[in-house]
């Protein structure tokens, strides 16, 4: 069989999969029953990537949640995407403005392998991975969404950082021509992230291409994006087309554009408040009440000793 | 000039235009179409038409000037009550969705939140506003009257610093309503000399 549901272990399955997704998936490979010669295993072959295609069978990873899912639609109609509009229904609206093909991305800086790279030659199809994670944006809503991708570290590992590589610098594309968020300076684009090169590391950070078994739609950063569980929204950046290792803490967008709001590292932290509004609670988007935040967004057992020592009030 | 019987049907007519919101609102939320955070919808939702209403009724009176129909006083009162009512509407969904009515939450919220501080000014002083809004109220006032109820000027303000502190990035719709309110405002300073229709201010 060409294209299935990507499994899960087999006790979480039915626990964790939400019927509307499972009803999606089946329409989805209905439409898809026709183009099912051209799709062998991985689905990126030769750059052909194209949003709704299912990406063969990713492994389950013992980093997954077992909590309900996210609708599909609602984790693809209600995004911070600012490329394409400022509005939460507007990236969904505008995803046809961003061109994912030919994509590729530029390494440079602090590595032994810089180079302009495809997508397939970062991600390894044969090694993709399920990770169902919660998504927990600085603006106090959350998700749990089944992303599919590799380890950030092991496309990393393959660029060969040098020890100057203190930090991983990533832009999102900068077309401003398509792209109707960039034509006005509402941010300064290109976007740009950060992480310690520790953080980008961590096993739990996923260089990203798809979700929900799907190739990412656009207005969810496709072709290629990262996915930091454990900070808020918008340091997981998407549409990737550089990736610098360098030695200082880079420039990131929304820090640049209110440094007293947004820090550099934004891990979750329901002690630290927004300036704006708290950050104790989240509505889980779905849920009509509102749920505690948790330190790290749950994932303090992994990731808390990466701050050991720091105070996250002042490295907010 | 509108004749006293084609008012007759004006003013209902005004009334269920003014409900459109609230309705198409309890429809969506009914129907479950008010998109993917249907809560976040509702206050946005309220709070956008809170200002509206609040810059139709400060229309009025610029208006009966240009245009020389002092019979569109006559519906002032009720733009002016519909704010309040949206506004009352947006604070409801403000302390249930977003806070459960948590009152030690909601007494942080207002000391530490500039935007919620604005925003509960805004409330307030629109409350006095409402509660003098009847004709009795209007005739026991007198003069006083008049000069209470220009803090409807001070509320709009109050509503718009409201937005401005509560936007991420993108200022453009404070912007628009912001410079509505200014023209509203110049309107006022530029002509308040020369003519006075009584209540009007
Ligand atoms: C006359 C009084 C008020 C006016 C004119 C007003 C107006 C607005 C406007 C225009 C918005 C933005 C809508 C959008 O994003 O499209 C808004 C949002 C909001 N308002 Fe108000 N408001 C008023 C009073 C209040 C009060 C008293 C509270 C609570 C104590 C409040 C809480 C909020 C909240 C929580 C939001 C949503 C913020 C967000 O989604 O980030 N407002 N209001």
């Amino acid at each position: 069989m060409l294209i299935r549901i990507p499994k899960r272990s087999d006790e979480k399955e039915s626990a964790v999969t939400d019927p509307e997704i499972y009803r999606q998936r089946r329409v989805f490979m209905q439409q898809c029953a026709a183009g099912m010669a051209g799709l062998a295993g991985g689905l990126l072959v030769g750059g052909q990537a194209q949003a709704g295609l299912t990406l063969g069978t990713p492994r389950s990873s013992p980093y997954s949640t077992d909590e309900e899912l996210t609708p599909m639609h609602a984790a693809t109609h209600y995004n911070n995407f600012y490329e394409l509009g400022y509005k939460k229904e507007d990236p969904s609206r505008n995803a046809a403005a961003l061109k994912t093909e030919p994509w590729t991305v530029e390494v440079e800086g602090y590595c032994e392998n810089p180079g302009t790279y495809a997508v397939e030659d970062l991600v390894p199809m044969d090694q993709l991975e399920e990770r169902i994670y919660r998504l927990r944006c600085v603006e106090a809503w959350s998700m749990v969404i089944p992303w599919v991708g590799v380890p950030l570290a092991t496309a990393l590992k393959k660029l060969r950082p040098t020890s100057q590589a203190r930090y991983v610098a990533f832009q999102t594309i900068l077309d401003p021509e398509n792209l109707p968020g960039q034509r006005r300076n509402v941010l300064d684009w290109p976007y740009v992230e950060g992480l310690r090169i520790d953080e980008a590391m961590h096993p739990l950070t996923l260089l990203t291409v798809g979700m929900y078994g799907q190739v990412l739609p656009n207005q969810n950063g496709a072709p290629i994006r990262i996915v930091v569980p454990w900070k808020y929204g918008f340091k997981s950046i998407k549409s990737i087309v550089r990736i610098r290792f360098v030695e200082g803490q880079p420039p990131t967008a929304w820090n640049q554009a209110t440094p007293n709001e947004y820090g550099f590292y934004s891990n979750v932290n329901p002690e630290v408040n927004h300036p704006r509004w708290s950050q104790r609670r989240e509505r889980r988007i779905g849920e009509f009440r509102k749920r505690k935040t948790l330190m790290f967004n749950g994932y303090a057992e992994e990731v808390a000793h990466l701050y050991s020592g720091m105070d996250l009030h002042k490295y907010f | 000039m509108r004749t006293p019987t084609a008012a007759g049907w004006v003013k209902p007519a005004l009334f269920l235009l003014c409900l459109v919101p609230v309705i198409d609102l309890a429809h969506g939320a009914w129907t479950n179409t008010l998109g993917v955070n249907p809560l976040e919808t509702l206050t946005r939702s309220t709070g956008t038409w809170t200002l509206r209403f609040l810059l139709l009724t400060l229309l009025v009176t610029p208006l009966i000037r240009v245009m020389r129909t002092p019979a569109l006083l006559r519906y002032r009162r009720m733009l002016g009550l519909f704010a309040f009512f949206y506004a009352s509407i947006h604070l409801g969904t403000y302390l249930w969705f977003d806070k459960f009515f948590d009152w030690q939450e909601i007494w942080l919220d207002i000391q530490d939140r500039l935007f919620i501080t604005a925003g509960v000014t805004a409330f307030l002083l629109l409350v006095p506003l409402a509660l003098t809004s009847t004709r009795r109220a209007q005739r026991a006032l007198g003069n006083a009257w008049n000069r209470l109820h220009r803090l409807i000027y001070v509320a709009t303000f109050a509503g718009l610093l409201h937005y401005f502190w509560l936007v991420k990035a993108d200022y453009l719709e404070p912007i628009i309503y912001a410079s509505i309110f200014a023209v509203l405002m110049l309107a006022r300073i530029r002509k308040s000399s020369t003519v006075n229709v009584s209540g009007v201010s």
